[in-house]
């Protein structure tokens, strides 16, 4: 298989405006990919199926990764005019304005996004897999991706799973519903923020994460219905 | 009225045969539990086993797995009841006429088993229906299971046709119908039904 700068260049070749962009991965593994713009996703799905040297005609995995909004603390440096007192040229001492640097630190919220991974195979070329990426510009409003149902048929059902628990809308899916929750569910449950439901409300036996629940429901329980009639005891 | 045992003992070996009628409704009864044909996950496979050769569910007249719930009087709900699936579970067993019994097998059907701390797995499905056996294992062996029917039919056995503890089907004021829970935007609504399931008291 060409290496994945190659296939970058090949794409660029043939997609004009293509906007695709390597993310190396300096891990042992070093399984380089390429992240896609939303906008020729499907131009470049088509070249890299239908290329008669890269002949992707296996999609065998979509899914999902969650970037939660990121709180960056920066050190930067700052000059400012700070008044010193210094000695004069004639033994007085004098009030100076003098130039200062200092560091201050800053926080920035760097906006998270939903990402989407393929893994692609080609079965007649035997070689594989290209790792494609795509990115939504944020996580709650613009999550919209083009669908790459229409060029591999197999994304299908992984792409509804992927709509399903972090939420990505495909556009130009056949058949966009929730895969593995009910129709009128309404979280996402492979976000980082989901919080999942509250039904901790009889554990005989817990410890660690459990057992943290556990008692958070029965200190809020005894709170909220006064004398306990049921009695988990404490203690 | 009960049969003195030594009684009946002494006069079967004259070649007489003496019973009660409760005795002899309970042991039709106890004799021919048909399962319903649904399985939830890997529990399942090990219930299949059971009815296979060799551990051969037919000794104790269950053999016969009805791929309606009308015709069955068993539901063995056999691996882990997503909160997707739940409702379906609740309707197939109001669906099914009295007597029915429930054996809830496997850990994922008595708690959540493995998938407990899960958003999208109920933690045990006597929240919502009555479980007569419960057998924990992850799968229970066949064995749990031959020895969950045996149970079954010690109970069958010992339900008396008239007053306290008579079946349901028997008892014109008992509840048949179990309200199937809701979908909601979160979670299944309500969580539980706490008629059928107050939350136990924990001493801790
Ligand atoms: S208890 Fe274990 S074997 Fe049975 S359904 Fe659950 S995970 Fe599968």
């Amino acid at each position: 298989m060409k290496t994945v700068e190659e296939i970058k260049a090949a794409i660029e070749a043939a997609v004009p405006g293509a906007g695709v962009e390597f993310v190396s991965n300096p891990s042992a593994s070093a399984q380089h990919s390429l992240r896609i713009a939303p906008q020729s996703a499907v131009a470049v799905a088509k070249f890299l199926r239908d290329d008669a040297d890269l002949a992707f005609d296996f999609l065998s995995n979509v899914t999902g990764v969650d970037w939660p909004d990121k709180e960056i603390a920066e050190k930067v440096k700052v000059m400012r005019w700070v008044t010193k007192t210094v000695d004069g040229p004639d033994g007085q001492k004098v009030d100076q304005p003098v130039e200062e640097t200092v560091e201050e630190t800053r926080k920035r919220i760097e906006s998270g996004c939903l990402e989407v991974v393929y893994h692609l195979y080609s079965v007649g070329k035997k070689h594989g897999p290209l790792v494609l990426r795509m990115r939504t510009v944020n996580r709650t409003d613009q999550v919209d991706l083009p669908s790459l149902t229409p060029v591999w048929r197999s994304a299908e059902l992984q792409e509804r799973e992927v709509f399903d628990l972090y939420g990505v809308v495909f556009g130009g899916h056949p058949d966009l519903r929730r895969l593995l929750m009910w129709d009128g569910f309404k979280d996402h449950p492979m976000r980082r923020d989901y919080v999942e439901p509250d039904d901790f409300e009889y554990e005989p036996t817990p410890h660690d994460e459990v057992l943290k629940r556990a008692q958070e429901r029965e200190n809020r329980e005894q709170r909220t219905e006064g004398p306990r009639d049921r009695g988990l005891a404490a203690g | 009225m009960a049969v003195d045992q030594n009684l009946k003992i002494e006069l079967g070996k004259q070649g007489i045969f003496v019973t009660t009628i409760e005795e002899l409704y309970n042991w039709g009864r106890r004799s021919s539990v048909w399962p319903m044909q649904f399985g939830l996950a890997c529990c399942a496979i090990e219930m299949i086993a059971t009815t296979m050769a060799r551990y051969d569910l037919a000794r104790f007249g269950a053999e016969v797995f009805r791929p309606s719930p009308r015709q069955a009087d068993l539901m063995i709900v056999s691996g882990t009841v997503t909160k997707k699936m739940a409702p379906q579970v609740v309707r197939l067993y109001n669906q099914m006429a009295e007597p029915r019994y429930v054996i809830a097998m496997g850990a994922c059907a008595i708690s959540g088993g493995p998938f407990k701390q899960g958003y999208n797995v109920l933690k045990g499905i006597d929240r919502y229906i009555p479980v007569d056996v419960h057998i924990p294992g992850c799968p229970p062996r066949p064995e749990a299971l031959i020895q969950a029917f045996m149970t079954l039919q010690k109970k069958i056995d010992g339900q008396p046709l008239t007053g306290e503890g008579r079946p349901r089907h028997l008892d014109a004021e008992a509840q048949g119908e179990f309200p199937v829970p809701e979908q909601g935007e979160h979670d299944l609504e309500p969580t539980s039904n706490k008629g059928v399931w107050p939350v136990p008291i924990t001493i801790r």
